[in-house]
């Protein structure tokens, strides 16, 4: 029997990423845990995350959870989710300034921070559903092009190497959706709460072997 | 490619049942919430938010299972209010499965508890619910209040000021609902909901007396709404989900279909 861990390293809801999980494949067992033995263990790992990213970071680097991902990105499928995308890159402006765990290239901005969203009658957090220009890769797999995903964050990825964004969305500016590297795939919005198209993305990680 | 403005269902739940009447012509039981909540999820609405309405800790506790059941099959964004009053009561829904909480009465009480909510949760999960009406004089420019308990109470509180306050405070959305159109059918406060919604920098919400699509519409288009909520409309069968959002995307908003 296949597993997959969700980390739970104490920030946010991890109910409804492990929910989602189960109703995709519910032959898998799907570990909502910190525990190093059992991550290790598991075919597919997600890391989620919602909240602030020091609390974040800090959670991770507590719990050791920053010495696990090292240890097992090289070798199994990894989904990154949200504030678990921001994680992965090398750097967010939130809080004063984080440093992140560095796997992906790119860095978090704010959006209320001098892109003109304001001027433009645009709302932050950036909340709802708004479509996604997919780059090939195998987890877009029965996912029609801009398909509309769950957004809700205040914070966006930019990425100065094109080669590993996956997708892309507009809300007031292009920011990257999507970061993709050998066997990580991390996404800003909530596949659990994007109906089909994230259901299908669960599904689809679930299947993939990180090639 | 824009972001897409949210049809959003709501059903009033007592005890574990969906009150205010639900009667879809084609599902067995119209008072369960899971039911009603895999239709509307079927139908493709955008969130669906839940209040608890239950007067006693029983029902609060079945609240929670209502939520965990929704959860584990609906796979969009779920937002529960309703006796919100502590983080353990946030905590508590967030892990039964709702993604965000709606405080209402306890913001006004204590301010800070929406602050001590956003940080420990973050502000994307935390929505403050404001119900208001208008004060205003015949021949004054118009003024809304805060009221609380079902619109009975007055609490001094300006509702522009408080809705700036409460995002000030960790807010990340406001549910604003128009206590003088709740129930009415006649279409939202307009001209408050476009006050509220350019005073703040995070979406707000729309509810209370949606009685046709054009209401929807206006919402959006004069409202300056980035979501709109509804229950009769839609409980009643008297218009479905996807002909509400192909009637709005006819009016060029931009829709998720």
């Amino acid at each position: 029997m296949k597993s997959v861990a969700v980390i739970d390293y104490g920030m946010g809801n991890l109910h409804s990423v492990a929910k989602a999980l189960e109703h995709v494949a519910p032959r898998t067992r799907v570990w909502v845990t910190s525990d190093a033995v059992k991550i290790r263990s598991a075919d597919h790992i997600v890391l989620p995350g919602v909240g602030a990213i020091r609390d974040c970071m800090a959670a991770i680097c507590h719990l050791g959870v920053d010495v696990i991902i090292a240890e097992v990105i090289g070798h199994k499928p990894l989904l990154g989710i949200c504030v678990g995308l921001q994680a992965l890159v090398q750097h967010s402006s939130e809080n004063g300034g984080v440093n992140c765990l560095g796997h992906l290239p790119g860095s978090a901005h704010c959006f209320s921070n001098g892109y003109g969203l304001e001027s433009a009658g645009l709302k932050v957090p950036h909340m709802g559903w708004n479509q996604v220009i997919q780059q090939p890769h195998c987890l877009w797999q029965n996912i029609a092009d801009w398909s509309r995903f769950y957004f809700a964050h205040s914070y966006f990825v930019q990425s100065d190497q094109s080669q590993v964004v996956a997708g892309q969305c507009h809300y007031g500016l292009d920011f990257a959706v999507a970061l993709a590297r050998d066997n990580v795939f991390a996404v800003q919005f909530h596949p659990e709460k994007s109906q089909l198209a994230g259901l299908t993305l669960l599904n689809n990680f679930l299947a993939w072997d990180g090639s | 490619m824009a972001l897409a403005k949210r049809i959003i269902p709501c059903l009033d739940i007592d005890d574990g049942r969906v009150v205010k009447g639900v009667q879809f012509v084609d599902i067995r039981d119209a008072g369960d919430p899971v039911a009603v909540a895999r239709r509307y999820d079927q139908q493709g609405a955008d969130e669906i938010t839940m209040l608890d309405i239950s007067a006693s800790h029983q029902g609060r506790d079945t609240m929670v299972q209502t939520v965990a059941q929704i959860a584990s099959q609906v796979f969009i964004p779920l937002t529960v209010g309703g006796g919100i009053r502590t983080c353990e009561d946030i905590r508590r829904m967030l892990n039964a499965g709702a993604d965000k909480v709606s405080i209402n009465t306890a913001a006004i009480k204590q301010p800070e508890f929406v602050r001590q909510a956003a940080d420990q949760f973050g502000c994307q999960c935390i929505v403050v619910a404001i119900d208001a009406k208008d004060i205003s004089g015949s021949d004054e420019p118009s003024r809304w209040e805060i009221f609380t308990h079902g619109g009975r109470q007055a609490t001094g509180l300006d509702a522009v000021c408080w809705a700036e306050k409460m995002v000030h405070l960790g807010a990340g959305e406001i549910l604003l609902t128009s206590m003088d159109q709740d129930g009415m059918q006649n279409g939202f406060d307009l001209p408050l909901t476009r006050t509220i919604s350019k005073a703040v920098s995070v979406p707000v919400i729309a509810s209370g007396g949606v009685g046709n699509l054009d209401h929807l519409v206006q919402g959006v288009l004069q409202g300056k709404a980035d979501a709109v909520l509804a229950a009769s409309i839609f409980h009643f069968d008297e218009y479905t989900i996807p002909q509400a959002k192909g009637y709005m995307a006819l009016q060029g908003i931009e829709m998720r279909l």
